[in-house]
């Protein structure tokens, strides 16, 4: 987790470096638990493949939960998110091996708004593919 | 099956309430693999201004797929939820989910079109306090593919 980032410091265009998250079958076992989406095409593979998935798929809530998870720790603890969009424009194919998928996230500061507001644009990859689009976070700041 | 039009424009009755907890909290931290103490130690929390622990911002579908869970499983609707992928998510928050708090989801299906072979259905959610605070709207799009 970063320092804490203040509106004052914050210049627009600024690059938020990308961070790798990980994601296994074992990761969207407990996403099905801990969120209550037991949709099968998270979890079983034959069931995926009979609805013509190339595998299992993560949740795209997982996915959107890394590129918070990314915003939140750029902006530090006493930051509040405000909004927060994104468009699931590709599925992320997390197959059954012990290394599974990863979610490359990236951020540029966008735009500096009113009542200490600061909206940041993701970009979110997996296996070379735009998982996300018009992905975007607007938090406030100290 | 086709899904079924004549919801759109319907508001589901409001969740019953659900109660925010910490250890819910910090499962759904771990789940997704944050390990950020404001989503599980309260010192560290309070230490960053707020009252008790924060849930993490996505969390907040947690409590909107409650109350959009028992829409789209009305069999009235007609939707295969196997072929059912997530299109579009949008937050607005008020403030942040925090431990304690007591929260209904309010759902609106508010439109059902298609998209070539595809099925889109947006419902917008509204998370209040059981006092009538607005704490979060959720915006969604999910997709049922067509076969």
């Amino acid at each position: 987790m970063s320092d804490q980032v203040t509106y004052e410091g914050v210049e627009v265009g600024t690059e938020l470096p990308v961070v790798s998250y990980p994601v296994t079958r074992l990761s969207l076992v407990k996403y099905c638990g801990a969120s209550g989406d037991f949709n099968v095409i998270h979890w079983n593979d034959r069931v995926a493949r009979a609805v013509g998935l190339p595998d299992v798929i993560a949740h795209g809530m997982f996915t959107m939960a890394q590129a918070g998870r990314f915003v939140t720790d750029w902006a530090g603890p006493k930051a509040a998110v405000t909004e927060f969009g994104v468009r699931f424009s590709s599925m992320v194919v997390v197959p059954d091996d012990d290394k599974g998928a990863s979610i490359e996230v990236s951020g540029q500061v966008e735009e500096k708004l009113d009542d200490n507001q600061v909206a940041v644009a993701l970009t979110a990859k997996s296996a070379d593919t735009k998982v996300l689009t018009r992905a975007r976070a607007v938090v406030r700041l100290p | 099956m086709a899904v079924n039009r004549e919801f759109v424009g319907r508001t589901f009755p409001p969740t019953e309430p659900y109660e925010v907890s910490r250890v819910k909290i910090a499962e759904f931290a771990a789940a997704i693999g944050d390990t950020n103490p404001i989503y599980r130690d309260r010192a560290a929390a309070q230490a960053a201004g707020h009252p008790d622990v924060i849930a993490p911002p996505t969390f907040a579908i947690v409590i909107s797929m409650a109350g959009s869970g028992a829409a789209l499983a009305d069999p009235g609707l007609g939707l295969n939820y196997a072929m059912v992928v997530h299109g579009e998510q949008r937050f607005t928050y008020t403030r942040p989910i925090v431990a304690g708090d007591v929260l209904t989801a309010q759902v609106t299906l508010t439109d059902i079109r298609d998209v070539g072979r595809n099925v889109m259905l947006t419902s917008s959610t509204q998370l209040s306090t059981i006092d009538g605070e607005l704490v979060c709207t959720a915006l969604s799009t999910l997709v049922e593919r067509g076969a």
